[in-house]
């Protein structure tokens, strides 16, 4: 079965502002909207189109933390992923163990393609499907905005700092999306009722044979430094006049 | 033990790009550090004698390998991680080259990865942004962990020149053959490149076409400065990819950032926080965007731009 394995992280949506625990122990989540990351959705919205063009015949979405995370996955569902694989633990992994997560699941799966965000809004980091690809001993293509499949290969244009870049990896691979690589369907109503009834499946660490070591401790969490608020100026002439007095012009 | 520092330079082929001289800035932030910059390159010579001169720099190590010509993440990969067993520290820039990069290692060598070290408190204590800059973290790497980490180019001043490293070469390890270079389009311009410009003249969806977006153009030149785009800009292809100023784009810190329609959603503003100076051009007199400029103009763009362009000549 040719299958694509989607990672999807759920995270404070990305309307909130998010405030800071007053010890500096952590962000507040508590009564926090939360949302499967912008950019695993994205990532979804790909494995599905690639599924309706006939070039895939299964989409699994697969995420790793506690047992609050399964709403996000039935959205997944409901948007149209045939399956969905929740690996539960209540320990925040960092990425390294997420990908060692996502590797043992690209064992049991056996996916041609993986699909992730390019990075998850809530610790920015940036690093799970590069290691991911590294610990699969596989390409990676990372901050995708056009993905082109052919007979074992992808073709994929990457956005980079000094524009698009194209590269051709042999298949499987892992693939991560940015942005602009298309615009997640919004989820219907009767695809919520049809969502209840698919497969959602529930994994340890320990039967995928993780066990997650922390590498990293966090002891503080600080606000960012605040910048003032400045003056208004009345129009073009003065604002210039202001450019000026502050050698800018 | 103290810190032995391996930089891994980003370069076109021809000229080191000065995001290598913050990562050499950032990393003699760690008191002790000795540090070596690395190259890969299909011809490494020209990128090694700039490497070798940027103050700080002990050493510089090249490695000459055709599939080296494009950096591609699959083949420096394992050739760094080839190299790492002496050092404590694996670092590159935030830049997308860093980005792409930088994790493959971590995950070869088993390690953690620190992303965007904004500062050092010491060889293992990091500074750095989560949730879009909107909380920074200190974060610990424990137990002798090796630390990869990508360096955060707006927080660090470009090492200067002076120094005279050694360079020695190193035996290219064989790529793998899973992952081909096509092409890249990277858009030639005369304008200042926009991560490094002093200023940088910014456009948002307020300005509603790509033909409008050239009236930005003719500004930026009349100031020398780079042009940004908001993410709202270039998704309605007013404005180019690479253009694109925030959490998902380019993280810049200009002397002067002119944001023009843009109405300064968190995204974006993480994007420009370390700007010396903002000004907001908006005719919306609640736009966020208000709340961290220096100097705020309500009114028309469309009025306003034409003007400056006028007064300034
Ligand atoms: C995961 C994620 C990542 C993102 N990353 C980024 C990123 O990296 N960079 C980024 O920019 N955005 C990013 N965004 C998008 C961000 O949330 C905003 O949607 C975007 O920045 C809005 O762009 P804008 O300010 O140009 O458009 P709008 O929000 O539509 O603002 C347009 C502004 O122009 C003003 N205006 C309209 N007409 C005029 C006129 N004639 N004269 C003067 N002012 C006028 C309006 O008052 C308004 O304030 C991201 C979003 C998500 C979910
Ligand atoms: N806990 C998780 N479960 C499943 N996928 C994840 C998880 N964390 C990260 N990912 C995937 O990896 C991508 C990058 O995350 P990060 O490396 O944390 O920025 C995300 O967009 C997801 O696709």
């Amino acid at each position: 079965m040719k299958r694509i394995l989607v990672g999807i992280k759920r995270v404070v949506d990305y309307n909130v502002r998010i405030r800071i625990k007053p010890d500096g122990s952590g962000v507040v989540t508590e009564g926090v909207k939360m949302s499967v990351n912008p950019f695993d959705e994205i990532a979804l919205e790909e494995a599905l189109r690639i599924k309706e063009r006939g070039a895939a015949e299964e989409v699994i979405v697969a995420t790793v933390g506690p047992a609050d995370c399964q709403p996000q996955l039935r959205t997944c569902l409901a948007m149209g992923a045939d399956r969905a694989l929740h690996v539960q633990t209540d320990t925040p992994l960092e990425p390294l163990a997420t990908a060692r997560v996502l590797r043992a699941l690209t064992e049991r799966e056996q996916p041609f393609l993986v699909l992730l965000g390019k990075q998850a809004i809530d610790d920015d980091n940036g690093q799970t499907g590069q290691m991911l690809a590294a610990l699969w001993e596989r390409p990676q293509a990372t901050f995708a905005s056009k993905v082109e499949l052919s007979e074992g290969k992808a073709r994929v244009t990457r956005e980079i700092d000094a524009g698009l870049e194209t590269i051709e990896v042999d298949l499987p691979a892992v693939v991560t999306v940015d942005l602009r690589l298309n615009e997640p369907r919004y989820v219907k109503l009767p695809d919520i009722m049809k969502a209840k009834k698919k497969p959602l499946e529930t994994l340890t660490l320990e039967a995928l044979g993780v066990t997650p070591r922390a590498q990293l401790k966090t002891p503080r969490y600080a606000p960012p430094a605040q910048r003032h608020k400045g003056v208004r100026v009345k129009d073009a002439a003065e604002l210039v006049a202001a450019l000026k007095q502050k050698g800018l012009l | 033990m103290s810190p032995n520092i391996l930089i891994v330079a980003e370069h076109n082929g021809r000229t080191l790009s000065v995001a290598t001289a913050k990562c050499v800035a950032c990393a003699a932030t760690i008191p002790d550090a000795h540090i070596t910059v690395v190259v890969c390159a299909a011809n490494a010579a020209a990128v090694a004698a700039q490497a070798a001169a940027v103050s700080g720099v002990h050493r510089v190590v090249t490695v000459e390998h055709p599939i080296h010509e494009h950096p591609l993440a699959a083949a420096i990969a394992p050739q760094i991680a080839a190299l790492a067993g002496p050092y404590s520290h694996v670092l590159g820039p935030s830049s997308t080259f860093g980005k792409d990069l930088m994790p493959r290692i971590a995950a070869l060598l088993e390690t953690v990865q620190v992303s965007d070290i904004m500062a050092v408190e010491s060889a293992t204590r990091f500074r750095r942004p989560i949730y879009a800059g909107n909380a920074v973290i200190t974060v610990e790497v424990l137990d002798g962990a090796k630390v990869v980490g990508t360096v955060r180019t707006a927080s660090f001043q470009a090492a200067g020149t002076g120094a005279q490293a050694p360079i020695e070469a190193a035996s290219p390890v064989a790529p793998p053959t899973h992952t081909r270079f096509v092409s890249v389009s990277a858009a030639k311009s005369d304008r200042p490149d926009l991560q490094t410009a002093g200023k940088v003249v910014s456009g948002g969806r307020a300005l509603g076409s790509a033909e409008s977006f050239q009236m930005l153009y003719r500004f930026a030149d009349k100031l020398h400065a780079a042009v940004g785009a908001s993410r709202a800009a270039v998704d309605a292809g007013y404005a180019p990819n690479e253009l694109q100023v925030g959490q998902t784009g380019k993280i810049i810190a200009p002397e002067l950032y002119i944001a023009i329609g843009i109405s300064g959603a968190i995204q974006h503003l993480t994007g420009i926080k370390d700007a010396r100076t903002i000004v907001a051009i908006n005719k919306d007199p609640e736009a966020p965007i208000f709340e961290v400029a220096d100097i705020g103009l309500v009114g028309d763009l469309f009025e306003i731009v034409p003007q400056l362009e006028q007064l300034i000549g």
